[in-house]
């Protein structure tokens, strides 16, 4: 299974963001690979550097503030930090498309939806404005939406936010990427939208034959579509595993403690324990503590913890912890659902 | 809803046995009856829409009109109105109304409604050169300076200075300096609409550029931008295709109010003598010259002041109306 070269290898990403005073670290040694065809969920909270690392692999920050190092970004055989700018807008909507969170505010509201699914075609394909209009009907019915042949020519405004995150996976897909970026794409959708998305994702995945970076910080998404998952804190990868390890045997304190912060829907409330809750809040990435940067908040901090960044420790085969007491932490016994 | 209705090729949702499901009775909705349909109306052109649009808007209707008027009263009114607005009809002077001269004559015998047709021809003109002028070197500027970070700094300081330059004394400077080489090159009367175009159009396009970097840094930040990037868009298309239209409605307000600034500027310049030689009219020229003759002879600053602010509201209001018909979001449906 690990014969083949990854589709995107990215090793030791670091991001720097250069303020007047301080120089913050978003991102600190960030190392994934997506294998062809698999689904890889990045998981933490907010101000983890999710997103900030995907935005960073897609070389969209702003250079003036955004300093983004690593030892290497493969994609393909070839290196993306070694590209020019022109050769990464070659890139970006036909080999690697994103999604965004915000489906209300990610799409021009001067154009109809046709005309934007459409100018990713005519930016990587060399079609005709009206070829690139049929193909962008074509990718409106693929994504669900029905009579897409009469909705090309709707605003925005005129739809919902479920339709809008549809066109905007039509706009993402319509050059069949191999690599899709979805940051937060759910988030701002409800529950049964979300799961008409997801299902949607997974789906088209199987047709096209893509790989998806999928970014989220929830948990209940991640155990529906991700194969493997990375959790990070404080813009480090803290735990690396497969999907049913994370959620069967977490190894990482924070991670165990974010799944215990979730409600279980498979016991009656009178059963359940009080819902647990991690105490305190995610460091500032200018204010990182020393050592563990989760020590402050672990229930099993010991002195250890505060003197030095522990590495990443294999657990077992594709399952990686960043914890030096992780042998002595037991997982929890208990299977959740 | 009928067949007859139904645009081709866009079948009707079939009501399952041909029957339309009775809502009072409160019965069972067939379910493809009641799943998402798409909207009612047939893909229609942009252009229909907003033209639509406009004409709900009574004051830009209206205000189109009467600037539609203007501008053919001064075009091709001269062509039925054949009185020179130069030939001195001696016996004439100072009359009011009649109908030999229905504004009546000035004080050089002059027919005012020939003088004030002509004038307009000028006024107008310089008002939508210059407008247009500053318009594309303040777009261009608040653009630059919003879009690009670097360029942001040394842009808008060069606003500021051109901001601080005291208008007049410069008007005047340029006028002094270049009066003589461009009427040599190009005529008095080129010459110098071209000396006055350009002088309003470098001294009037701060404030479309402060407001233009304003909007771009506010919709630079919009999530559709980075996801026009994340598809791979060039700086350029961006600029062109994204950011610009949706800047389109503060550039609207800002060539109207342009416009009115401009012709009053040159009513202004051409009060103060330094604009158009004294026997070519144009509206402030009139107002500059009728000031004399205020206590006896009022009419005569009305009819130039009066024409001088309704084009400005005209335009105005042509402006607000553009403004709406031009916003999907406002356009509706």
């Amino acid at each position: 299974m690990n014969e083949a070269p990854p589709l995107l290898s990215v090793r030791n990403l670091r991001t720097h963001f250069v303020g007047e005073e301080e120089t913050v670290c978003a991102v600190d040694g960030l190392s994934i690979d997506i294998r062809r065809g698999e689904t890889l969920a990045l998981v933490g909270e907010s101000g983890s550097g999710k997103s900030v690392a995907s935005l960073s692999i897609m070389r969209l920050l702003d250079p003036a503030s955004g300093r983004v190092a690593a030892d290497e970004i493969v994609f393909e055989g070839e290196d993306l930090l070694a590209k020019s700018e022109a050769e990464m807008r070659a890139i970006r909507g036909n080999e690697i498309a994103m999604i965004f969170q915000e489906p209300m505010t990610s799409l021009n509201p001067v154009y109809t939806v046709g005309e934007q699914i459409a100018e990713a075609v005519r930016l990587h394909q060399d079609a005709s404005p009206k070829v690139a209009l049929r193909r962008a009907a074509e990718m409106l019915d693929l994504v669900g939406i029905p009579e897409a042949a009469k909705r090309v020519h709707v605003f925005p405004h005129e739809m919902s936010g479920g339709m809008r995150q549809r066109v905007m996976i039509a706009m993402a897909l319509c050059c069949n990427p191999k690599l899709l970026i979805a940051d937060e794409p759910t988030t701002a959708l409800d529950v049964t939208i979300q799961a008409q998305i997801l299902e949607l994702m997974r789906t088209l995945q199987q047709q096209i034959g893509m790989s998806i970076l999928f970014i989220t910080h929830d948990l209940g998404v991640v155990a529906e579509i991700a194969d493997r998952v990375v959790v990070m804190y404080a813009g480090r990868a803290v735990e690396d595993a497969p999907v049913e390890a994370i959620f069967e045997q977490p190894r990482m304190p924070y991670t165990q403690g974010l799944l215990r912060s979730v409600p279980r829907v498979d016991r009656f409330a009178d059963e359940q324990e009080p819902l647990y809750a991690i105490p305190g809040s995610i460091p500032s990435p200018s204010r990182l503590p020393k050592g563990c940067s989760f020590h402050p908040r672990c229930p099993h901090a010991a002195e250890i913890c505060r003197r030095s960044v522990p590495e990443l420790e294999r657990v077992a085969q594709d399952h990686h912890v960043r914890c030096v007491r992780w042998r002595e932490i037991e997982a929890p016994r208990e299977v959740p659902a | 809803m009928t067949d007859r209705d139904q645009p081709e090729g866009f079948p009707v949702h079939p009501a399952p046995g041909g029957r339309v499901p009775d809502i009072e009775t409160g019965g069972a909705v067939p379910v493809d009856f009641v799943q998402d349909r798409p909207p009612e109306a047939p893909p229609r052109s942009q252009w229909v829409d907003v033209w639509r649009q406009f004409r709900s808007h009574k004051g830009a209707v209206a205000g189109a009109a009467f600037f539609i008027f203007i501008v053919l009263a001064v075009m091709l009114g001269p062509l039925i109105w054949t009185i020179d607005p130069t030939y001195i009809d001696i016996r004439a002077r100072n009359t009011g109304p009649s109908l030999a001269h229905p504004f009546g004559a000035d004080q050089l015998g002059r027919d005012m409604l020939a003088r004030m047709m002509a004038g307009g021809r000028t006024s107008v003109a310089v008002g939508m050169t210059a407008m247009l002028l500053a318009l594309s070197l303040g777009t261009l500027i608040g653009v630059l300076a919003g879009f690009f970070r670097s360029l942001d700094g040394p842009l808008m300081r060069l606003t500021d200075l051109f901001l601080a330059l005291p208008l007049l004394p410069l008007l005047l400077v340029m006028v002094m300096l270049f009066r003589q080489t461009l009427a040599t090159n190009f005529g008095p009367e080129t010459g110098i609409f071209i000396l006055i175009v350009v002088a309003i159009g470098l001294t009037s396009w701060m404030p479309t550029a402060r407001i233009v970097r304003g909007d771009v840094l506010a919709i630079k930040e919009r999530e559709f931008v980075l996801a026009a990037r994340s598809i791979g868009t060039t700086n350029s298309r961006l600029i062109g295709r994204h950011i610009l239209p949706n800047v389109l409605s503060p550039i609207m307000v800002s060539a109207t109010l342009g416009i009115a600034n401009a012709i009053i500027t040159e009513s202004a310049l051409s009060f103060l003598g330094l604009g158009f030689p004294p026997d070519f009219p144009t509206w402030g020229r009139l107002l500059y010259d009728a000031t004399d003759y205020l206590q006896q002879y009022p009419e005569r600053v009305f009819w130039p002041g009066l024409a001088i602010s309704l084009t400005v509201l005209s335009v105005n209001y042509i402006g607000d109306g553009l403004r709406d018909a031009l916003d999907p979001r406002i356009r509706g449906r």
